[in-house]
C-alpha cells in the first residue's frame, strides 16, 4: 500500500482517513493469518488493532531503518495472544516484509503463536498474561536511570488484569513515579471462557487504577479522534504513570466475531466465514 | 576451618563491583537486611529497588531493566523466588537476558523458621529451565570469585544458591570459579563424594573419618550444577568405582539425580545419595536437623562404608 510506504523515522501525522485505511488493511491480514494458520486469536487482535495502528504510525518514536536505536519508544504487547495484530502493524510499518506474515505459527517462521522477541520490532516475548506491565516498569526505570526521554507503552487485556502481577506492579509504578509508563487497557469485556463480568467482575477499573496512584482516562478505542485525544493526554507533563482504558469491541469489524468469546482463540471456521470476514472488513485484494 | 557468611560476602561484592559497573541494578522484596542487598541499597540508592513483598513484580521489572541494558541482581529467600517460577521462565529465560537470581536461606540450614521456609527442591526446578545456569557455592572464596565472573563475563540468566548459615572456608585463597568445572578438594581412590553448598564441609570431615576405616575418599565440590562437569564425574566413576552424593536438597531432583543421570548413561557404578528424601523440613537447630534427616557427618560416613562395600546394592530405596 503506497499510502504509507516510506514511513520511516519520526512518527507521521496521518489523517484519520488514512489511519482507517491502514487499520482496514491490518484487519485483513489478521484474518488471513489466522485462517492460513487454522489457529490463533482474532477477537482480541481486532479489538486492539486501531490503537496499535495509531501508536505505530502517529505516536511512537520508532524507526524501521534503525530498529534498535536507544531512544526509541518501547511497546510491550502484554496480551501476547494478540500477536497477529502486533506482527501485522510491524510489517505494515516496515519492520519486516508483509509476505512473512503468512508464515504465522508455522514451523519455519519466526512468527511464533504468541509474541516473540525474535521478530523485528518486538521488544520482549509475551504470552503468559500479567507479566508485561512489570517488564514495562523495568524499562521505564531504566529510562529514568539513564536520563532518556523514551516512553514505554504496555498493552493489557481486560481479562489479563485478573492476574496479581498486574496489581503488584500498579503499586510499584506509583512508588517510582514512572510517568514515562503508559498502560493501555483493551477493555473489550470478553475473555476466553465468557464475558469478563461473568468470569470475574471487575468493578470500576478507573477507580481502581486511580486509587493505585495512576492518572486515568477512558476513551473509545475504535475512534481515531478519541484515540488521538487519549494519547495527547498521556503525553502531558506529569508525575504519575498513565492508565488509559480503551473501550473496545472484541472481534471489531467482523459481525459474527463481535462481543463473543467464540473467536477469542479460533479462526474463521470455513471458507464461507473467511470470505464473509474479508467482505465485512472491506478487504481490497 | 573458619566459617564465613556467604550472603555477607555477596553484599560486599555487590558494593565493590557496583562502583565500576554502573549497569548493575539490584532488586529485593523486603528482605534486603537478610539477603544483604541492603548494603548496595545504602551505597547506590538510585540503583536499588525495594519492590515490597511482590516477587512477581520484582522479577518482571528485573526483566525490563535487563532488556534495557542493565545487569539485574534479584535477591530474596529461595523459597519465595519459586513463587515466580513462571515469570522467570517466560520473561527472563525465554528472553535469555542478564538477570542474576541470588537467593539466600534455602534448605534445612534455615533452622528454626521451619518447613515453610526450608525449600529443598529449588535447584531441580531451576536446572529444568532452558538458558538458566545454576551455581551452589561452597564458601566465601567461591562467592567472591563467582561474583566477579558473573559481572564481568556473563550476560544470561543464573540462579545462585547462597545460605543463611556460615560455611567453612574450603577453597584456597587463589581459587578461581570456572563454570562447568568441579573442584577436587581432596583426592581419593576408593570412593568419590560429590557435594556442594552446606554439605562440602560435612563431606570433608566424613572423608577424614573414612580414612580411619581404611577407605580413601575423594571429595569434589560440584558448585556448577548446570552446566555440569560430566567429564570429571565420569573420570571419578571410573577411578573410584563408588559414588556418594551429598546435598542440602531433595535427592529426587538435585545433585544426586544429576550425578546419577551422568553415570547411568556413561559408566554405571554404585551411587548412594544423601539428602532430603521426599519430606518437608522442620524447626530446629541446623546441626540437629542434619542428624534428624540423616544428613550429618556420621550419616555420610556410614553411607560411604556401605557404598564402598556395595551393601544394599539391590535394595529398593524408598
Amino acid at each position: 500500500m503506497d499510502i504509507y510506504s516510506g514511513a520511516t523515522g519520526k512518527p507521521d501525522n496521518f489523517s484519520d482517513d488514512t489511519l482507517l485505511k491502514i487499520s482496514r488493511k491490518a484487519r485483513e491480514y489478521i484474518i488471513r493469518m489466522v485462517y492460513e494458520a487454522k489457529s490463533g486469536h482474532p477477537g482480541g487482535s481486532l479489538s486492539i488493532i486501531d490503537i496499535l495502528t495509531y501508536l505505530y504510525f502517529n505516536e511512537m518514536n520508532v524507526d524501521p531503518t534503525n530498529q534498535n536505536f536507544e531512544g526509541r519508544d518501547r511497546l510491550i504487547m502484554s496480551k501476547g495472544h494478540a500477536s497477529p495484530a502486533l506482527y501485522t502493524v510491524l510489517a505494515l510499518r516496515g519492520f519486516f516484509p508483509v509476505e512473512l506474515l503468512m508464515g504465522f505459527r508455522k514451523i519455519n517462521s519466526k512468527l511464533e503463536g504468541h509474541v516473540h522477541r525474535g521478530v523485528p520490532g518486538v521488544e520482549t516475548s509475551t504470552g503468559s498474561l500479567g507479566q508485561g506491565l512489570g517488564i514495562g516498569l523495568g524499562m521505564a526505570l531504566a529510562a529514568k536511570l539513564d536520563s532518556k526521554s523514551y516512553r514505554v507503552f504496555v498493552i493489557l487485556g481486560d481479562g489479563e488484569i485478573e492476574e496479581g502481577n498486574i496489581w503488584e506492579t500498579m503499586m510499584a509504578a506509583s512508588k517510582y513515579k514512572t510517568s514515562n509508563l503508559i498502560a493501555v487497557l483493551d477493555r473489550n469485556r470478553v475473555q476466553l471462557d465468557d464475558m469478563t463480568e461473568n468470569v470475574m467482575p471487575m468493578g470500576d477499573i478507573s477507580d481502581k487504577a486511580r486509587s493505585f496512584g495512576w492518572d486515568v482516562m477512558e476513551f473509545n478505542g475504535h475512534d481515531f479522534r478519541d484515540i488521538r485525544k487519549a494519547f495527547a493526554f498521556a503525553s502531558q507533563k506529569r508525575e504519575k504513570p498513565v492508565f488509559l482504558i480503551a473501550n473496545t469491541v472484541k472481534g471489531k469489524g467482523v459481525s459474527y466475531m463481535e462481543n463473543t468469546s467464540k473467536y477469542h482463540g479460533a479462526p474463521p471456521a470455513n471458507q464461507e466465514e473467511f470470505e464473509k470476514a474479508l467482505k465485512e472488513i472491506g478487504a481490497t485484494e | 576451618m573458619t566459617s564465613e557468611s556467604l550472603r555477607e560476602k555477596y553484599g560486599e561484592k555487590l558494593v565493590a563491583l557496583g562502583e565500576n559497573h554502573k549497569e548493575i541494578v539490584v532488586l529485593d522484596a523486603d528482605l534486603s537486611s537478610s539477603t544483604r542487598t541492603g548494603m548496595f541499597g545504602k551505597k547506590f540508592p538510585e540503583r536499588f529497588f525495594n519492590m515490597g513483598i511482590s516477587e512477581q513484580s520484582m522479577v518482571t521489572a528485573a526483566a525490563g531493566l535487563a532488556l534495557s541494558g542493565k545487569k539485574a541482581f534479584v535477591s530474596t529467600f529461595a523459597v519465595f523466588l519459586t513463587r515466580t517460577y513462571e515469570q522467570i521462565r517466560q520473561s527472563v529465560c525465554y528472553n535469555n537476558i542478564d538477570v542474576k537470581f541470588v537467593v539466600t536461606h534455602p534448605g534445612i540450614t534455615v533452622g528454626e523458621d521451619g518447613a515453610t521456609h526450608q525449600i529443598i527442591e529449588d535447584t531441580g526446578i531451576m536446572c529444568g529451565l532452558p538458558n538458566m545456569k545454576v551455581i551452589v557455592p561452597a564458601d566465601t572464596v567461591e562467592v567472591s570469585s563467582l561474583m566477579d565472573y558473573l559481572v564481568e563475563k556473563t550476560r544470561t540468566p543464573y540462579y545462585v544458591r547462597l545460605s543463611r548459615e556460615k560455611f567453612p572456608v574450603v577453597n584456597q585463597p587463589d581459587y578461581s570459579f570456572k563454570e562447568g568445572k568441579n573442584t577436587v578438594l581432596r583426592d581419593g581412590t576408593d570412593l568419590t563424594i560429590f557435594c556442594n553448598g552446606a554439605m562440602v564441609g560435612h563431606a570433608l570431615n566424613a572423608a577424614e573419618e573414612l580414612k580411619h576405616q581404611a577407605i580413601d575418599a575423594a571429595v569434589i565440590n560440584v558448585s556448577s550444577m548446570k552446566p555440569l562437569d560430566t567429564q570429571n564425574i565420569i573420570k571419578y566413576a571410573k577411578s573410584t568405582g563408588h559414588i556418594l552424593t551429598a546435598e542440602e536438597h531433595s535427592i529426587y531432583n538435585g545433585l544426586g539425580s544429576r550425578v546419577a543421570e551422568v553415570v547411568s548413561e556413561e559408566y554405571p557404578v554404585t551411587v548412594v545419595r544423601i539428602g532430603m528424601r521426599d519430606t518437608f523440613g522442620k524447626s530446629g537447630k541446623s546441626w540437629e536437623l542434619f542428624d534428624y534427616f540423616h544428613m550429618g557427618i556420621k550419616d555420610i560416613v556410614d553411607a560411604g562404608v556401605k557404598c564402598f562395600l556395595e551393601e544394599d546394592k539391590y535394595e529398593t530405596v524408598s
